[in-house]
């Protein structure tokens, strides 16, 4: 390693250190600063926690906060339940060229814009749209079915949106478990259910947390989906902050809200790698 | 559950339909996104009315295609300027990062690498919220203090650009800090042997050695500035990129104009996607 005094180094350190104080701290810093004032007179204010409190006794914007926490937790775990067999056929049922082909063809997906993936959700679930039509079709229903603008239809968006962040590190991580060891297993007189329960889920617990953190952050922080599959009645927190900021021009409430929402997430995300003994950094990378 | 246990064939089965349901999920909304921008019709829904082009190539007012609306067309290129500063900043400020993290021993690393991963924590319409406070107040107090009105400040191109500039920095570093973590130092300890300068090993050894990574992270920089909604949503004002453009006319209720820009969309990105992997691809090799 280098000499801390070396010029490089510092010529280094600049860009970093302009980059993440002036975009990514100071504005966090000033946010904060803004949700805990209160204009007393114009251009005037005062510290207060008047935000905050309207936050607890509005019962719209607390039961909007849990509603966007409890679907988000939900979300997560459907994910992981229908991703789950899913990388384990990719990881360990397929060999060599159609195991790299099924891997791409999950990726592939999420490299179009989430506005598209939504649009597509849209035509399909319509009530003109693709399905309500093939129910129709089929004799099930005998008129159009609307199946839009309702809580099953975001949780379908959430859940496909996020599937490729459960995808990728469960395949990574069940790729690294042997074969011999699961066959070890049966010939010691497990079946298939002990073999998973107490071999491939416990080695497969890393890729399985890191998924759920970062598929649980996206889903909260989540707009588009929302909004788009969810209609006027969608609730969810991020449209709150949004119609603080642009519609109602209430700038303190807003950013008390944006703190919140960064607290909810922070919590859950180190109380995940808690319980995982992980650290952020070696699930990120 | 791996190839060489025998497992009962109606078992096998199930898990196959399961992956072949999975893949039918994971494909449909991009199947009719695309179908659709061919059918005959004002709506982008059943029934199929035969097959046209004019999504593409109409040019009246009742059957505007792609090629024909200006004001599609004009957003295509505000996001293309976005993506094209968003990606030269953050591969300049990405490759002095990973420089800086993978080559020099200093106080508070682990710390200051954490600090730079938190972008990636913090949801989208937060990030861009607070960047849009921050900068906000600056232009305030520029306007008070020294009675100047700083255009750029307020919410526009030079926001948007800084907003996805922000976290875009963090996903590129770990891209780049990655390759060259695996560069072998001896390279570059042979060309110092040889009495190579500092500046001629970094241009004829350590950068072509990195171009892989600087190439895939700039190829993933520019995607992700382009398909970019929740950041780009709090900072944008009059000339709108093409998501929140297609976003606007989507909730106006759509034509499958908007189905033809998708496609093409699809199209652009894939090919990005297929180009990155394959340089990823050879990297490895």
């Amino acid at each position: 390693m280098k000499q801390h005094t070396s010029i490089f180094f510092w010529l280094l350190l600049a860009p970093f250190a302009l980059w993440l104080i002036l975009l990514v701290i100071i504005p966090h810093i000033d946010m904060l600063g803004i949700a805990l004032r209160e204009q007393t007179a114009p251009r005037e204010y005062a510290f207060s926690f008047k935000n905050f409190i309207e936050f607890f006794t509005e019962p719209l914007y607390w039961r909007t906060f849990m509603r966007t926490a409890v679907m988000s937790i939900l979300a997560t775990a459907l994910t992981l339940l229908i991703a789950f067999p899913v990388s384990y056929y990719i990881a360990k049922m397929l060999r060599g060229r159609s195991k790299s082909f099924l891997f791409l063809l999950c990726l592939i997906p999420f490299w179009v814009s989430e506005l598209v993936r939504t649009y597509g959700w849209m035509i399909l679930l319509r009530e003109t749209g693709v399905i309500s039509n093939a129910l129709q079709w089929a004799g099930l229903v005998s008129g159009p079915v609307e199946l839009l603008y309702n809580d099953a239809a975001i949780m379908v968006g959430l859940v496909y949106t996020s599937m490729l962040f459960m995808v990728v590190p469960l395949v990574t991580v069940l790729e690294s478990l042997d074969d011999d060891i699961i066959e070890a297993s049966y010939d010691l007189g497990g079946n298939m259910w002990t073999t998973m329960r107490q071999i491939v889920i416990p080695h497969a617990m890393p890729g399985i947390v890191s998924g759920c953190i970062i598929v649980f952050m996206m889903t909260l922080g989540n707009y588009l989906t929302p909004n788009l599959l969810g209609g006027k009645d969608s609730l969810w927190f991020t449209e709150q902050i949004y119609t603080q900021f642009i519609t109602r021009f209430n700038w303190e409430l807003g950013s008390a809200f944006g703190i919140l929402l960064l607290l909810l997430s922070s919590l859950i995300v180190w109380l995940g790698l808690k319980l995982s003994r992980q650290t952020l950094t070696s699930t990120m990378t | 559950m791996i190839p060489s246990i025998s497992q009962p064939p109606s078992l096998r089965w199930t898990y196959r339909a399961y992956i072949l349901l999975f893949y039918i999920f994971l494909i449909a909304p991009l199947a009719v996104v695309a179908t659709f921008a061919f059918n005959d019709s004002l709506f982008p829904s059943l029934p199929w009315n035969g097959f046209t082009l004019d999504w593409f190539t109409g040019d009246t007012p009742q059957r505007l295609g792609v090629f024909s609306d200006s004001a599609m067309l004009e957003s295509v290129g505000v996001s293309a300027f976005i993506a094209f500063f968003v990606t030269a900043l953050s591969i300049f400020v990405a490759t002095t990062n990973a420089f800086l993290f993978e080559r020099y021993d200093f106080r508070f690393k682990e710390f200051l690498y954490m600090l730079m991963l938190l972008p990636l924590v913090i949801p989208g319409v937060i990030l861009g919220i607070s960047i849009l406070i921050s900068s906000n107040s600056m232009a305030n107090y520029m306007d008070e203090v020294f009675n100047l009105e700083v255009e750029f400040l307020r919410p526009g191109l030079v926001l948007v650009i800084l907003g996805q500039f922000a976290f875009i920095t963090t996903i590129a570093t770990m891209v780049i800090g990655a390759r060259l973590r695996k560069m072998d130092r001896s390279l570059e300890e042979a060309a110092y042997n040889l009495g190579a300068s500092k500046t001629a090993v970094l241009r004829t050894i350590t950068l072509p050695y990195l171009r892989p990574a600087m190439v895939g992270a700039a190829i993933v920089a520019f995607l992700m500035s382009f398909e970019n909604f929740n950041t780009t949503l709090m900072l944008t004002s009059s000339d709108s990129p093409l998501t929140i453009t297609m976003f606007d006319r989507l909730r106006e209720g759509s034509t499958p104009e908007l189905n033809a820009v998708s496609l093409l969309l699809m199209i652009v990105s894939g090919v990005l996607a297929l180009i990155s992997v394959f340089v990823q691809k050879k990297e490895d090799s």
